[in-house]
């Protein structure tokens, strides 16, 4: 595939933005796969659609999932192509690496696989895109042997993810990486054989800033927050004001529960504790002088996911403040208790949130044995139309 | 066969080692300047962050290219955040000129902090995806060239979280960006009644329709038929079922939506919302779709309050305000008619001209 061949994605060598083209190129120098990617890739862009079919069962011995089978519609024009899978890798919590174990990897995908890559997928695990069947086997065997496994695809438990947490966050108030490692080695089985009625994912975020967007993408969002006061130094939020910061501009004013006053006379930040709801703004905007409070959890939510089948969730609040210590037992049971639920009552391609609408939060709580609390609602019911029991 | 069910590494053996010894006692941090943060911990200890905007879609030379960096200034550590940006630590400050210097050297931009747009979070289109409706490397790298100078400063009212799903299942989870761009199809499956006994299971297939459009065809129990009036094009159908194809070269393109967050900061998290139903594609730059979501940045950073995302400036002024002030035009596809609709119907005689 010489340059001239590919006009249509040359252009997108061009521009300061990083170009992938010019990825797929240095790959290809090396690599017949990723030559032909290059010119499936112009096809599609003269085209404008895919050339991509999937189908067809792959993996290696003893998992049902990690591996996304994928074969070119073009064969005979791409016969490079003609299988090229993605293996999942699960990263390790927070995507911090030794750059000993990434050259591992590096080393290992250019042996077997096309030499391309995403660091990483959405979901978080490395992808290693392209390869062969038969060398699967081999790659995944080699991975193993320096310590890298599979993630999760299909209807099983997705390979979980976590913010950076207290490796180099001063929000965290969970330790998120090792909540994630933790629940993530307890749950092998539930992510390498699917047999659920469809994918269920978990992700940890250290504060409701939410970096890993927790509350938006898991099933099983886990939040941290805290349930006392969170913490003054009033001699730093002199300082910020002092150099100009605009306290009632940026911070007061922007309380959602007007909880903050700034009291000029005694140049001090007057907290109404009760009425803070531990969004977070304050502490963002002012992050020398206010913090989270001591007495430290999470918040537990359930159900979020994207529009497929019945549209878009959110996470809805399942235990509000649930403290986080290792081993996590109490977290473990409840995923237990949900899977059980789920796997019981849920449809083919059902998600866990689809199934609660389905048959009312009411049964849902019931069956995992947590009792309602006001946390969990906006508001109470409107309609009169109560089952009593 | 070889080992099976040993896990992710152990982060813990992947830390640096300031990160090792402040593990949970940071105390405060602040942005030096756009791309580059310092952590300070309770010990007294810092540590220097460079955030590199890196495409996503790599070679493995391209890891071999960091890892280089980072073997020499950052004592062979690094990390990637969730947007795929990569992170050079170090605890010495005269490291941070160096890292910069030497990812510049490489081509990649350092910026993503603050208020911001970040790197854009994506699925893999034409590059990989059977159910793609559009590209996403190739349209996330044309955004970005465009969108580059707001990556490498931090003059937005508040950060702004861009995304990018290739169709409508959204494997990305776009649907909680300040503006998600989704690749949409327009016209139904064509169903290939030849291959459907080979490839499908029917149940399956029938109930992977969110809009119950797929039924048995009376006349042959073995074949499927797609009412097209009740089909939405999700393709959810197409990913069960690789005898109902339903890419189209002409019908195929992008939608835009937009408001949505996931921070609790202020204002609970919200979806985001539909502000442009269709542009077709135009690779290999698409300008129509870089052009309008250029139009939709410009327009919140010249009208939103500090401190205000999208979403929340949208909630402020209105949507009858956004439409006016971007000059988009609000259609019938606008209105909501699937399974949350009449949430988002307005009960209220609260409204502006």
């Amino acid at each position: 595939m010489a340059d001239q061949d590919t006009p249509l994605i040359n252009e997108l060598e061009k521009g300061p933005w990083p170009s992938y083209v010019k990825e797929i190129k240095r790959a290809a120098k090396k690599n017949a796969a990723a030559k032909d990617l290059l010119g499936v890739q112009e096809q599609s862009f003269k085209d404008r659609i895919t050339h991509w079919k999937h189908g067809g069962i792959v993996g290696v011995t003893g998992y049902g999932g990690g591996v996304i089978g994928r074969y070119v519609d073009m064969p005979e024009e791409f016969p490079n192509l003609e299988m090229f899978h993605t293996m999942r890798v699960n990263h390790p919590s927070g995507w911090f690496y030794t750059t000993e174990a990434l050259r591992k990897v590096c080393d290992i995908w250019e042996k077997y696989g096309s030499g391309m890559t995403n660091f990483h997928g959405s979901t978080g695990d490395i992808i290693l895109l392209g390869t062969s069947t038969q060398n699967l086997q081999p790659c995944f065997d080699e991975l193993a042997e320096n310590g890298f496994d599979l993630g999760g695809s299909g209807s099983a438990l997705r390979t979980p993810s976590a913010c950076v947490g207290p490796a180099r966050c001063e929000y965290a108030c969970i330790d998120t990486l090792d909540i994630c490692n933790n629940l993530t080695h307890e749950f092998q089985d539930e992510m390498h054989r699917p047999r659920w009625p469809y994918k269920f994912k978990i992700k940890v975020s250290g504060c409701c800033n939410d970096g890993v967007a927790a509350i938006a993408r898991a099933d099983l969002s886990i939040i941290g927050t805290w349930k006392d006061t969170l913490r003054i130094d009033q001699e730093e939020v002199r300082n910020y004001v002092k150099n100009g910061f605009d306290i009632k501009g940026i911070v007061i004013d922007k309380c959602p529960t007007k909880a903050l006053d700034w009291d000029e006379k005694k140049k001090e930040l007057v907290l109404r504790a009760e009425d803070c709801v531990r969004c977070m703004h304050c502490i963002n905007k002012m992050p020398k002088a206010l913090r989270p409070g001591l007495d430290r959890g999470a918040t537990l939510l359930i159900g979020a996911k994207a529009p497929i089948v019945k549209g878009a969730y959110l996470s809805w609040v399942l235990v509000p403040f649930m403290k986080m210590e290792p081993p996590y037992d109490e977290v473990k049971t409840l995923l237990r208790n949900i899977w059980e639920w789920w796997d019981e009552n849920g449809r083919t391609r059902e998600r866990v949130a689809e199934l609660i609408e389905r048959l009312g939060l009411k049964a849902f709580l019931k069956a995992v044995g947590i009792k309602p609390v006001p946390q969990m609602v906006y508001k109470p019911r409107a309609n009169p139309y109560v089952f009593f029991e | 066969m070889g080992k099976t069910d040993l896990g992710p590494p152990d982060y813990r053996t992947m830390l640096p080692k300031v990160i090792e010894k402040n593990y949970g006692k940071w105390k405060y941090h602040e942005i030096l300047k756009p791309g580059v943060l310092k952590h300070v911990s309770e010990t007294g200890d810092e540590v220097f962050t460079v955030r590199v905007g890196s495409p996503r879609l790599v070679s493995i030379d391209y890891i071999r290219d960091i890892c280089d960096v980072a073997d020499k200034y950052c004592d062979g550590h690094l990390r990637f955040t969730s947007r795929y940006n990569i992170e050079l630590m170090t605890p010495k400050k005269e490291n941070v000129e160096p890292i910069i210097a030497a990812v510049q050297k490489l081509g990649l931009p350092v910026g993503g902090t603050g208020n911001a747009i970040s790197n854009v979070v994506h699925t893999q289109g034409w590059v990989h995806c059977h159910s793609a409706a559009t590209d996403s490397s190739g349209l996330v790298k044309a955004i970005m060239d465009e969108l580059y100078p707001y990556f490498i400063s931090m003059k937005l009212p508040a950060r702004l979280r861009v995304a990018l799903a290739c169709c409508i299942n959204m494997c990305g989870a776009v649907h909680c960006s300040d503006i998600a761009i989704v690749g949409v199809h327009t016209k139904p499956p064509k169903v290939d009644n030849s291959k459907v006994t080979a490839l499908c299971e029917i149940p399956t297939t029938l109930s992977s329709c969110p809009t119950g459009a797929i039924r048995k065809d009376p006349s042959n129990p073995k074949s499927l038929v797609v009412n097209d009036e009740k089909c939405m094009y999700c393709g959810n159908c197409y990913t069960v079922c690789p005898a109902m194809p339903l890419a189209d070269s002409v019908g195929d393109g992008v939608a835009i939506y937009v408001g949505g967050k996931v921070s609790n900061a202020r204002t609970a998290p919200m979806f985001s919302r539909l502000a442009i139903p269709y542009i077709p594609n135009n690779p290999p730059r698409w300008p129509e779709v870089v052009s309008a979501i250029k139009n939709i940045v410009e327009v919140y950073a010249k009208h939103a309050h500090p401190e205000e995302r999208m979403g929340e400036w949208i909630e402020r002024v209105g949507w009858e305000s956004f439409f006016k002030l971007t000059g988009i035009p609000f259609t019938e596809y606008h209105i909501d008619d699937f399974t949350h609709a009449i949430d988002t119907y307005r009960t209220t005689t609260q409204f502006r001209w």
